[in-house]
């Protein structure tokens, strides 16, 4: 049987539904018998492959590496899954949306800083005016809230997946 | 004697009377129906339109908990019509303000996120305002974060209700409408308010909570509030 091709990418958030992904216990030999993980923090690959089948996306859309990237997987990926509460709702770093990112930067580098004021933009991407969820930018297959989602949601989710279903979360998973 | 009607909620005839609303009817007789801005003994108001329900021969749908039951109505409390809309409901509610449950102190005790779970509400169809709203830390003991509040206006009923200072009210229109505290002021300045923090036990979320907890720590206990009424009649 061919392994599925999954991706899994680390946008504006903290790893910690990759380390959720990381926790799931001996469904994880499972997992590993039926994907072959071709991109994201876990693997070596620079490039965002060609043809994947499932994408899971951690973290909210917040800067213009983000932005890019975002596009890139959508039109690369068969179904794209907003993996945890950055990612569908923006959580903690859309709570810097009501300030201008242009404040929030001076505040944090220039009026915060003991020496060497100024904003950095050198190797650093620039601040989208807001963070925000994957699906305000792309389509988005399907929604796993959760900060993290649990282990056995993710298992849940990624074993459908790979069995051709579209998964029905119900009450399996919350906000927070 | 109260006039004794004929009433069906999801085709069962069950027992009511004049002057009940469909809520009260449809609980005694052990029907579910969703609510987030209800409380027991205290006033009803309609405003989180979790509670609507079908009434045969009306074409729109009506809030259980402010529709008083009348003859021979026939009531329908759970349909695909019926979640549909109280999934909107609830994700108007997530997207008109800044709910990030996962830093909130009411996270694992919020109505809002227990009923977002409990209808299968896994994301926002429509857009996230992210309105700037501020946080009144005025108060010694409690914190008003407008962030969370959710508008079901518990706060004002049971303060002018049961603790009969109505110290809270609501400002403004639409998406604008705020929470006040006497004449706009912040909390700790309120010439009303008597600290009793029955406000405070009944938000839905951490939208009213006490200082000094941090995420997750705030649970609630909003039934002793309710029961003060069960207990001593309304002031």
């Amino acid at each position: 049987m061919r392994k599925a091709r999954l991706a899994t990418v680390w946008l504006d958030g903290c790893s910690g539904c990759h380390m959720s992904l990381l926790d799931l216990d001996e469904v994880i030999l499972e997992v590993a018998k039926r994907v072959e993980v071709v991109y994201g923090p876990l693997v070596d690959a620079q490039e965002f492959p060609k043809s994947v089948d499932v994408t899971l996306v951690e973290g909210a859309v917040s800067s213009q590496d983000d932005l890019d990237l975002i596009h890139t997987i959508r039109k690369r990926s068969k179904i794209v899954v907003a993996l945890g509460d950055c990612a569908v709702s923006g959580n903690v770093p859309a709570m810097r949306n009501p300030h201008p990112a242009r404040k929030l930067l001076e505040r944090i580098y220039i009026e915060g800083a003991e020496g060497n004021r100024c904003v950095p933009t050198d190797g650093v991407p620039a601040l989208l005016r807001q963070a925000v969820p994957v699906q305000e930018v792309v389509k988005v297959d399907l929604h796993v809230p959760g900060c993290p989602p649990p282990p056995r949601a993710i298992g849940y989710v990624l074993m459908e997946l790979i069995e051709g279903r579209i998964p029905d979360l119900g009450t399996k998973v919350k906000f927070g | 004697m109260p006039e004794n009607l004929s009433i069906r909620i999801d085709g069962e005839y069950v027992p009511a009377e004049a002057g009940q609303t469909i809520l009260e009817v449809a609980r005694a007789a052990g029907k579910y129906i969703p609510t987030l801005c209800w409380l027991e003994n205290i006033t009803p108001v309609g405003a989180c339109r979790l509670c609507i329900v079908e009434v045969a021969g009306v074409g729109r749908l009506l809030p259980a908990c402010t529709t008083p039951v009348q003859d021979g109505m026939s009531v329908t409390t759970n349909s695909e019509k019926l979640l549909r809309y109280r999934r909107i409901a609830i994700e108007f509610l997530l997207a008109e303000r800044n709910h990030q449950c996962a830093v909130c102190v009411s996270n694992n005790h919020c109505e809002l996120q227990a009923m977002a779970q409990k209808l299968g509400v896994t994301h926002s169809r429509y857009a996230y305002g992210y309105p700037r709203l501020p946080v009144d830390l005025s108060h010694e003991r409690y914190v008003l974060d407008h962030n969370r509040c959710i508008l079901c206006t518990r706060c004002v009923r049971v303060c002018a209700e049961v603790e009969g200072a109505h110290v809270w009210d609501v400002a403004s229109r639409g998406t604008r409408s705020m929470i006040v505290c006497d004449m706009n002021h912040p909390w700790g300045e309120a010439q009303t308010c008597t600290n009793c923090g029955k406000c405070v036990q009944v938000c839905p979320t951490g939208a009213m909570a006490e200082k000094g907890y941090a995420v997750e720590e705030m649970s609630k206990r909003g039934a002793n509030v309710t029961r003060l009424v069960r207990l001593g009649g309304r002031l």
